[in-house]
């Protein structure tokens, strides 16, 4: 992750016109919610996700996390690549726990 | 650009003890200060734990800060924070299925009382009385009404940003190497990014400061433990109290989203591979969901979406170090929380910042989590 400096936000949040869209369908994580984070010192994809949810929900980010790095990039004027990426966690599909439960490995299978 | 990289105060690391503190040293009016974080604000223990805000089963040198910041800090902080932190005050329930359990619970329980917390024993049908939906394995519990829980990654955010528009300086992307004394104090801590400077300078990097602070002489007993976390889908509102079970199987809450977050370990994690990063264990997962499954089977269908794993910083007597460091002036140190620094962390910062500003901590009693505590056997 490359250096940031982080000052207190010296203009007031400027709302715009499409604030309400949706960007995170799962947790339904508008625009205007990610836009006034960035605003107030949140600067990562990760942090973003962590103050708003947006990238928490079933799909875990994979609908929505070009749209959120790429409004994270624009509010800052800095590259995409200096906003971070959602970092991965398993289990890749959600998994019911009784099945998750179920590691014990067969004895007879084995042989 | 030429930044400034000199201030009354650095702080290294950048997780919820650093946020808290440079809250609170901004709210007495010292804000020229900088936080260097290696990664990202929040992303060690401070964002990775399952925001148990308990007393209840904690070692009594450190239930000074955890019954302060229940009873003041708590109860007021979104307020004072501006954003919803999630603190719930519903009570936790340490669950216990065999006489063994049950033994461990009393032990704790006695010891808690005598430094007047109000946690008591109860049957399992009172238990179930509070908590429905759990298994009828469960015979007995201990009882700690005044715990509860809170968001995690809210509250370590809303320390950052209150901090940072008071006019903290947080810079993240920098990794601390060591302190260097000028004239027989604390001043200089270097980075990848170069020299900072600092009048004041506190150490609180997690288990990583220990290689800080051996820089400047001072080695404190802490090791790292992998610890893990999983969360269900959102569910139906269940139950707003905090759980654990006596053999810490798993511990864990619904949040108010719906998901519950449930964590714990899967045995010998101090034994494993040292990873640098907070890689999740293939097994613990599993491990988890039957532990959860035994005390509440109502789970058993809900869907695990996320697993995460998270470092402890265990010191050797299992309570952290707090202290200003005499033979380092100008040093302050606050790190080896050992799993469960998120529930006092709002009484940290104030402790901290009084040792810094004031010399000791005279708000809260924190005498015994001294740096010197640590001896050969007698
Ligand atoms: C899985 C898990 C579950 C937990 N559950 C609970 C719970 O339910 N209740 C509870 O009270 N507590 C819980 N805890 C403990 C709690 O999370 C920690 O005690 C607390 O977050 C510690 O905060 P901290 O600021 O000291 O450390 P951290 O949050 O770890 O912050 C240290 C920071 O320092 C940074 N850093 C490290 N080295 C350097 C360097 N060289 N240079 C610059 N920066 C550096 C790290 O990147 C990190 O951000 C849990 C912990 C884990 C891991």
């Amino acid at each position: 992750m490359s250096k940031i400096i982080r000052k207190a936000p010296t203009e007031p949040f400027k709302p715009q016109p499409d604030d309400d869209l949706i960007i995170c369908r799962c947790e339904e994580i508008t625009k205007g919610e990610i836009r006034r984070a960035v605003h107030d010192g949140l600067r990562t994809v990760n942090e973003i996700k962590r103050w708003t949810r947006a990238g928490m929900g079933l799909c875990q980010g994979q609908t929505c996390q070009r749209n959120v790095q790429n409004i994270i990039a624009r509010e800052l004027g800095i590259s995409v690549a200096d906003v971070g990426m959602i970092t991965g966690r398993a289990p890749v599909r959600p998994v019911v726990m009784e099945v998750y439960a179920n590691d014990v490995v067969d004895k007879e299978e084995q042989r | 650009m030429i930044e400034k990289s000199t201030a009354s105060v650095i702080i290294i690391g950048g997780g919820i003890m650093a946020c808290a503190t440079a809250y609170n040293l901004a709210k007495r009016g010292v804000n020229d200060i900088i936080v260097l974080e290696k990664k990202e604000i929040g992303n060690g223990g401070s964002c990775r734990n399952a925001g148990g805000v308990r007393q209840s089963a904690r070692d009594v040198r450190e239930l000074p800060l955890a019954m302060y910041a229940v009873k003041n800090i708590w109860p007021y902080l979104g307020e004072e924070l501006e954003a919803d932190v999630e603190y719930r005050q519903d009570g936790n329930l340490r669950l216990g299925k065999t006489e063994e359990h049950l033994d461990i619970l009393e032990k704790h329980t006695a010891k808690s009382t005598s430094a007047g917390l109000d946690v008591k024993m109860i049957t399992g049908d009172e238990a179930r009385e509070i908590c429905p939906y759990m298994s009828k394995e469960v015979i007995g519990a201990s009882w700690c009404p005044t715990d509860g829980h809170a968001n995690p990654l809210h509250t370590t955010l809303a320390f950052y940003r209150k901090a940072l528009s008071m006019g903290v300086t947080f810079i993240s992307g920098v990794t601390v190497y060591g302190i260097k004394k000028v004239k027989g104090r604390a001043r200089i801590v270097e980075t990848d990014d170069g020299d900072y400077e600092g009048e004041k300078i506190l150490l609180c990097a997690g288990y990583e400061s220990r290689k800080i602070a051996d820089t400047v002489g001072i080695d404190i007993p802490v090791e790292k433990e992998l610890s893990e976390v999983m969360v269900t889908e959102m569910e139906p509102q269940m139950f707003s109290v905090m759980l654990g079970t006596a053999e810490s199987d798993f511990y864990g809450h619904q949040t108010k989203h719906g998901s519950f977050v449930l964590g714990g370990m899967s045995g010998g994690e101090l034994y494993r591979t040292k990873s640098e990063r907070f890689a999740t264990y293939p097994l613990t997962a599993s491990c988890l969901c039957r532990g959860v499954i035994k005390y509440f089977p109502v789970l058993k269908d809900a869907k695990i979406v996320r697993t995460w794993a998270g470092w402890y910083d265990v010191t050797v007597d299992k309570v952290p170090v707090i202290d200003n460091i005499p033979e380092v002036p100008g040093l302050t140190i606050a790190f080896g929380f050992c799993g469960h620094g998120f529930g006092i962390s709002p009484a940290v910062g104030i402790a901290v910042s009084e040792l810094m500003l004031d010399g000791n901590s005279h708000t809260i009693d924190i005498s015994n989590l001294n740096y010197d505590r640590f001896k050969a056997k007698a």
